[in-house]
């Protein structure tokens, strides 16, 4: 994660539309009076939902004034979590993983697609359709390589797979969500079945098999122990 | 109680400390960052690791883990706690290397070096070579307001800052953006700290982050010469210490002082001191053809002896400043006795609080730290948080315990603790006067001294005894009635009866037209003077006073003189001299001294040790340096009983522009700036 500022290009100010406040006032009246401000993130995430995917400054003023915040805070908040984008995104706003289990599953070959389509992290495609920025783990880890675009997962990716979504999030056509492979959430692969085959496993015999390796190596031990003291007494 | 263990030596703590406190009442020292006793417990630092048996196998960070949270031994055995082993010691100096990683190397041009926490620690507790080749991570530095200035690079995330702000000063406008590595402190879109303490920040924070603005660059710590001083910008009388090198004033740092200010004091004492060394008055003036013209101190005295002989005594009067220490009224006021005048007073502000009334009359009666105790507080015609800023934050700390009734009569203005409005005037005031009693055990009153300056002044301090008797806050072992002074020599002046005499004039009345021929004005700039009488100004700067003097005695500053400051509580607090009066300007009782002989009414002391001898035999509760010698609460009672109807004008603050309140802090180009940004605190660095 990079240093984060609020965009140079503001609106002028922000309101939530009449459903989307009347949707806070259900969030806020979740806590109880003067815990306000637990219902945060939610109004937060509500007011990027509402202006293109992107917080503006006016928002989280609005939002701190909702909840008897001072301004300070609610710019932490929105500083702390990079699901909060603090200037404009692309229509389709890509959030790569770049953890470990990615990138052993091969992220970086979809990082330097995501380069090659749209430009350096943080860029935006000319036409605003698209956009990306590298995260840390998104907890989908089964499924790497991944990437979230928008509110969804797009899991199993290879550079082509990606570049088909892009492709198509860009002109506007329905794309499927999830792994890109065909298989459901976090199953086995198709074909591959049930992985953990061996018996042993379920008969209970594994249970305490750990200690064996360590009796057998103290049993060593005390012998080593007694035939130095014959050799000793000889 | 409970029994623990700290290196090897067995002791009985209160189960509520954190291991930190029970370590240290073990004598074993713990380095720290984040952890400060004044403030919430963080945790984030950890250098205050220690090795625990009975808790987790591995560090611990003892500033968040309670000595209740461990658990005895198999067989019951105290918990143990090594402060010294070799897992602490390499714990302490991984976390020592871990801060170090981003902490640039620029010690020798960093104000805090010599009094750096990362610093000290490092030698005590680091290792002596870096690990490390990577390129440090550069921060941008951040405007956050005219007296504190910010070295990002050097930030280490210890959070004191956003803490103190946010619990203390109860402003919260500090914060930490961003996450991890990248997090960096700021206020909200780099705007202005509103806050009045906000100079306190620089002494919490453990690195160079955060520094002095004033100042930046000039001095190093280890050659100024310390001295302990009293803070006279306001009344609490806060212990300092006034930093000096050579004849230069430095800077002004806190003092502990547990029953006062803590170890906090406000921006104003803290960053006057560029006032200290502008507009100074160094050297006598008289005026001639109506110009002030620079003279010897002999030709001023010549001039006040021509203009005093066979002046009839009701011709001469005295007035005394806020600044003033209680001794130089004593002798000013001896002075006025051997004239036979009985015009002198210290309320230039025109005050209707006197002596004749009783001293629990005109004190802060609970002592600031019976804040503390209270359960129960109104403020009436006072905004705390200009005119006593330190006192206000433990108010605010007192509130944030809970459970505590809070009103206020009089300006409405964000004090920072929730309080209950009660309206503005005397109307609101007067509905307490027949109220029963609340259920509390220890009600507190405080009246701003702009509720009593007033022309109906008199009528209010009884109404408000009537209040206080009413509302029960005068009890055994409890007075609960308390005023709030602004200036520093207020009690001081009235413990001395520096107020007229039998007959004698009030400031108001001496400052209008022909009231006098002859008027000694002791560093009062706060009162305009009509044209009329001939004027001599003792005093420190090219002021409102001295504008108006015929003859300008130059004085010294409370820097420049040893002297007895008598808070708002009537706590008599001595200060030491740190720095000398610029140029020709002497002390204020050598002044008087000299003056008197000029007029044939010589002062019998011929040295401070004496005049100050003389003061405390006349009133021997001066003497009693730092304590404070309670009231007679039934002053109050007494005081309820006389009449008068106030008007209905609403109360009003006696401090309007909180950076301005005296000429020192109205010389001072940091006070200036600071006001201005007051007046627009919306004003963006960037613009
Ligand atoms: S600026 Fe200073 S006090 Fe604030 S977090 Fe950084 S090191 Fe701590
Ligand atoms: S590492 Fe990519 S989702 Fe966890
Ligand atoms: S002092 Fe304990 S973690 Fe900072």
């Amino acid at each position: 994660m990079a240093v984060r500022r609020l965009a140079e290009n503001q609106p002028e100010s922000f309101a939530f539309t009449p459903e989307n406040a009347a949707w806070c006032a259900t969030q806020i009246a979740k806590y109880p009076s003067g815990r306000q401000a637990s219902a945060v993130i939610p109004l937060l995430w509500r007011a990027q939902a509402q202006n293109a995917y992107w917080l503006p400054r006016a928002a989280i003023e609005a939002v701190a004034g909702m909840l008897a915040m001072p301004y300070i805070r609610v710019l932490e908040i929105a500083t702390f979590y990079s699901m909060f984008n603090l200037a404009p995104v692309g229509r389709a706003h890509v959030q790569l993983c770049g953890t470990t289990p990615c990138m052993l599953r091969g992220a970086n070959g979809l990082r330097s697609a995501l380069v090659e389509r749209i430009g350096p992290a943080g860029s935006t495609t000319p036409d605003g359709a698209l956009s990306w920025v590298e995260v840390e783990c998104l907890g989908a880890c089964c499924n790497a390589p991944m990437v979230q675009i928008n509110d969804d997962y797009y899991e199993d990716l290879t550079p082509a797979s990606l570049g088909g979504l892009l492709d198509d999030l860009a002109a506007g056509r329905a794309v499927k969500k999830g792994s890109q492979t065909g298989r459901t959430s976090s199953e086995p692969e198709p074909g591959k079945g049930t992985t953990l085959t061996d018996p042993a496993l379920y008969d209970g015999s594994r249970v305490g098999a750990w200690r064996k390796r360590f009796e057998e190596a103290e049993a060593k031990a005390a012998e080593a122990a007694a035939a130095a003291a014959n050799d000793k007494a000889k | 109680m409970s029994k623990i263990v700290i290196d090897g030596r067995e002791l009985d703590v209160s189960p509520d400390l954190t291991l930190l406190q029970a370590c240290e009442q073990a004598g074993a020292e713990i380095p720290r960052f984040c952890f400060h006793e004044r403030l919430s417990v963080a945790g984030n630092c950890r250098m205050c690791l220690v090795e625990v048996k009975g808790g987790p196998p591995k560090p611990t960070a003892s500033c968040a883990m309670a000595v209740k949270d461990l658990r005895p031994g198999p067989a019951g055995e105290p918990p143990v706690v090594l402060t010294n082993s070799p897992m602490v010691r390499k714990a302490r100096a991984g976390v020592m290397e871990f801060l170090l990683v981003n902490h640039p190397l620029d010690c020798p041009i960093c104000d805090q070096g010599g009094e750096c926490d990362l610093q000290d620690q490092a030698m005590g507790y680091g290792i002596d070579a870096s690990r490390y080749g990577e390129n440090k991570r550069a921060v941008e530095d951040k405007y956050i307001g005219a007296l504190v200035k910010t070295s990002m690079n050097r930030c280490i995330h210890c959070t004191r800052c956003v803490r103190f702000s946010t619990e203390v000063a109860g402003v919260a406008e500090l914060g930490a953006i961003g996450r991890g590595e990248d997090m960096e402190i700021t206020t909200y879109l780099e705007r202005a700290m509103t806050s009045e303490l906000q100079g306190n920040l620089v002494d919490l924070c453990p690195v160079g982050a955060l520094t002095a603005k004033p100042g930046a660059f000039k001095a190093r710590p280890w050659e100024l010469t310390k001295t302990d001083g009293v803070d006279v910008m306001d009344a609490l009388g806060s212990a300092i210490r006034i930093d000096t090198r050579g004849r230069e004033t430095v800077r002004i740092l806190p003092r502990l002082d547990e029953a006062v200010n803590e170890e906090w004091i406000s921006d104003k004492a803290r960053h006057v001191v560029d006032g200290l060394r502008t507009q100074r008055l160094d050297r006598p003036y008289v005026r001639k053809d109506g110009r002030l013209a620079p003279a010897s101190w002999a030709q001023a005295f010549a001039a006040i002896a021509a203009k005093a002989k066979g002046l009839a005594p009701a011709r001469i009067g005295a007035i005394a400043g806020d600044l003033c220490a209680t001794e130089e009224m004593f002798a000013l006021k001896a002075l006025m006795d051997l004239l036979g005048s009985p015009n002198l007073d210290c309320r230039q502000d025109g005050s209707k609080l006197h002596p004749k009334f009783g001293r629990a009359s005109y004190l802060f009666n609970s002592t600031v730290a019976g804040i503390d105790r209270a359960d129960a507080i109104m403020v009436v015609g006072s905004n705390p948080r200009r005119e006593a800023p330190v006192l206000n934050a433990r108010i605010r700390r007192r509130w944030l315990r809970g459970d505590l009734l809070a009103g206020v009569v009089g300006p409405q203005a964000d004090l920072t603790w929730a309080y209950n409005y009660l309206g503005a005037g005397p109307e609101s005031l007067a509905r307490f006067v027949d109220h029963p009693p609340p259920a509390k055990a220890a009600p507190m009153l405080i009246f701003g001294a702009g509720a009593f300056a007033r022309p109906d002044g008199e009528a209010i301090l009884a109404m408000a005894a009537r209040a206080a008797t009413s509302l029960g806050v005068v009890k055994d072992g409890w007075n609960g009635f308390n005023v709030l002074h602004c200036a520093a020599s207020r009690v001081g002046g009235f413990d001395v009866g520096f107020v007229p005499g039998e007959g004698g004039l009030d400031a108001p009345s001496m400052a209008k037209a022909g009231a006098l021929d002859l008027l000694f004005n002791l560093g009062a700039d706060e009162i305009d003077v009509a044209l009329g009488a001939f004027v001599v100004y003792v005093g420190t700067h090219g002021d409102r006073g001295a504008h108006r003097a015929d003859v300008i005695l130059p004085g010294a500053a409370y820097v420049e003189k040893t002297g007895t400051y008598v808070n708002t509580e009537g706590r008599p607090r001595f200060a030491e001299r740190a720095a000398f009066p610029p140029g020709d300007a002497r002390e204020d009782w050598a002044i008087l001294r000299a003056l008197s002989d000029a007029i044939g009414a010589k002062l019998p002391y011929d040295t401070p040790a004496a005049l100050r001898a003389a003061m405390r035999a006349a009133h021997p509760h001066l003497g009693a340096v730092d304590a404070v010698t309670p009231a007679d609460g039934a002053a109050i009672v007494a005081l309820a009983a006389a009449g008068g109807a106030p008007s209905s004008a609403p109360f009003a603050s006696a401090v309007d522009e909180y950076h301005l309140t005296n000429p020192i802090a109205r010389a001072s180009a940091t006070m200036a700036e600071c006001a201005a940004l007051a007046r627009a605190p919306q004003r963006f660095a960037a613009e």
